[in-house]
């Protein structure tokens, strides 16, 4: 009798959830939460424990400090001043990574939104067999993917033969030794498949009555795609740019792999590799922490926009 | 010029010039790939010219190949153990908390669902350096190698599985066991009876998707590895890939694909399988293909 009275009660709220016992779906999220709250939300505080903390004396190790009020800036300060002298190690790296990681969205988007449109406008089996194909490099390991191109790149490659056979260059080019165009190439390559998905998701969302509309209205087709699809679809512009250039940033194995490393083509991640894994000094490790944090707090400003982007966006299409 | 303009807006126009540039895009993003798969069936020692077809880097070379070169079966071992291991973990848990998720109301709900959305926005060399401060300063009884890498991988695979589980919860809606507790069936028995075993293929295909999740992971392994032992295929690819002295390399990350793609391709055809008898159409195997976030 008492659940009938309480599944009335649940139906005439609208939820089933309420039919269970009482903290039932918080016992379930437990684990997981438990699991991110230690292994996601504690990580980011060792960072900064880290970059403030000191040095062991004897052993010359990191030592963290946990409490906030004893942490000390000299890692942070080192950090920023590099970043902001114009000869300091990390402006000029900072500066590239920027700017490699500019053109290769650019890039990116260039190459992905033709190709999202097209897909978003196919119909039926052949969506499907196009769909797959466009899918696919998401699921090959970036690495592989890497690999295969530093098997194309080599001064005997295929690359090298096929443009000399061409004309285009007389002798072999050295593609993998310390090239940037090598390098946003790379990332372009890597990261495009990333892209395409979200777009795809947005274009195909836009109902194609809207076209229509404005074909009958009398805009040129030009027109219509710059008016009416564009616009409609910059929600998916936008998260698909956010998931490519958040790790973009990260980014450090494609520079390794396809310039080994080289400073003239070194990122913000390359930096934080050799600071991290290079040494086991303390005022490296702090300085690999503070780098860290910066790279976050870069990302996490970005990540807001999109938020705030996407939330606006929302409403106002609610309200319309 | 004009023809051009026509092309990119008409939507009943067929689209000539972009068919051909997004075939010309399937075969820039494939080809690459094929032709480093096809390498590492070649008779000689370079990867970058063709001296035959044989099976050399994969079976037959006494001290190179994939089955004989102790390096490379220990880096396969390596990424199969930690995919397996974190396989296990992360989906019961990603499976009780998207369950758990969409259904806990309330500030508590909502704040643990940004939770388990942040590790999809956050590159993964920031969360890698965390940890391995984590492992190293705090929980140090969790050991570099193999149980730091499953630790890690678990973390990143997590909310995967929520935002695959979630879309086929919403899919299957309530009215099902609504309809088996009008039946008489206690709210623990709906769940158990009907509500599961209507999730199981998606359950299934998350197993999959956080199997090839892992073993394609580079960045969390390598900055939770110890030595050697440690050394997982992408790994060995990162080390070894500008320098290596023959095709065993390619073999190897052709085996990798091999394993990952045939886990997702099993996944997306169970999801498709459901959404078809369901008559819910594609869109729910493509949510999985591409994470929509």
């Amino acid at each position: 009798m008492r659940r009938l009275r309480r599944g009335r009660e649940a139906r005439s709220k609208g939820g089933i959830d309420l039919l269970y016992p009482r903290g039932f779906w918080q016992g379930l999220s437990a684990p997981g939460v438990l699991w991110l709250l230690l292994l996601f939300v504690v990580p980011f505080y060792a960072i900064l424990a880290t970059a403030t903390g000191g040095v062991d004396p004897i052993f010359g190790n990191a030592i963290p400090q946990w409490n906030p009020l004893r942490w000390n800036g000299d890692a942070f300060g080192y950090v920023f001043q590099q970043l902001g002298v114009s000869d300091g190690i990390y402006h000029v790296v900072f500066l590239r990574t920027l700017r490699f990681v500019a053109i290769a969205v650019a890039l990116c988007l260039l190459i992905g939104y033709p190709v999202a449109y097209y897909l978003s406008r196919l119909r039926g089996r052949y969506r499907s067999v196009m769909l797959v194909l466009v899918v696919l490099p998401f699921w090959i390991s970036y690495l592989m993917r890497m690999l295969a191109w530093v098997g194309l790149l080599q001064d005997n490659g295929l690359v090298n033969h096929v443009l000399m056979t061409l004309g285009v260059i007389d002798a072999p080019r050295p593609w993998l030794e310390g090239q940037s165009v090598t390098v946003i190439l790379g990332l372009a390559y890597g990261y495009v498949p990333f892209l395409i998905l979200p777009l795809y998701a947005a274009l195909e969302r836009i109902d194609t009555s809207f076209l229509e509309a404005a074909w009958d209205l009398g805009a040129s087709s030009f027109g219509t795609f710059i008016r009416v699809t564009l616009p409609m679809s910059k929600q998916g512009v936008l998260a698909g740019t956010a998931i490519i250039l958040l790790p973009m940033f990260g980014d450090f194995y494609t520079a390794e792999l396809l310039s080994g490393g080289r400073p003239e083509t070194s990122m913000i991640g390359n930096q934080i590799v050799l600071l991290l894994q290079g040494s086991t000094l303390g005022s490296a490790q702090a300085r690999g922490a503070a780098l860290v944090t910066a790279l976050a707090v870069l990302v996490s400003v970005l990540t807001l926009y999109y938020l705030v982007s996407t939330a606006k966006t929302t409403r106002e299409a609610r309200r319309s | 010029m004009r023809r051009v303009r026509s092309l990119l807006a008409n939507p009943w126009r067929k689209h000539r010039f972009l068919a051909a540039f997004s075939w010309v895009y399937v075969l820039w993003a494939l080809l690459p790939v094929l032709i480093a798969i096809g390498f590492s069936f070649n008779a000689g020692r370079s990867r970058s010219a063709w001296q035959g077809f044989s099976l050399r880097w994969y079976v037959s070379d006494p001290d190179f190949s994939v089955l004989h070169d102790p390096l490379l079966r220990s880096a396969m071992a390596q990424s199969v153990k930690v995919a397996a291991a974190t396989m296990l973990i992360a989906t019961p848990i990603g499976v009780a908390m998207s369950l758990g998720l969409a259904r806990w109301r309330g500030r508590g709900g909502n704040v643990s669902n940004f939770l388990m959305l942040l590790p999809l926005v956050t590159p993964e060399i920031v969360l890698a350096t965390g940890l391995f401060f984590v492992f190293v300063h705090l929980f140090a009884f969790v050991s570099f190698g193999t149980t730091a890498q499953v630790f890690g991988h678990v973390t990143w695979a997590i909310p995967y599985v929520v935002v695959v589980m979630r879309g086929r919860l919403f899919a299957i809606g309530p009215e099902f066991e609504e309809a088996a507790m009008d039946l008489g069936a206690p709210p623990m028995e709906a769940l158990r009876r009907v509500l599961l075993p209507l999730l199981a293929p998606a359950i299934f295909a998350a197993f999959m998707i956080v199997f090839a999740l892992s073993i394609d992971d580079f960045v969390t392994s390598q900055f939770l590895s110890r030595g050697q032992t440690s050394t997982t295929i992408p790994m060995l690819i990162y080390g070894t890939g500008r320098t290596a002295p023959n095709p065993a390399l390619n073999a190897i990350a052709t085996v990798m694909l091999a394993l990952s793609l045939s886990a997702v391709g099993v996944a997306v055809l169970m999801l498709t399988k459901v959404a078809k008898r369901r008559g819910g159409g594609e869109a729910e195997a493509t949510g999985v293909v591409g994470f929509q976030i």
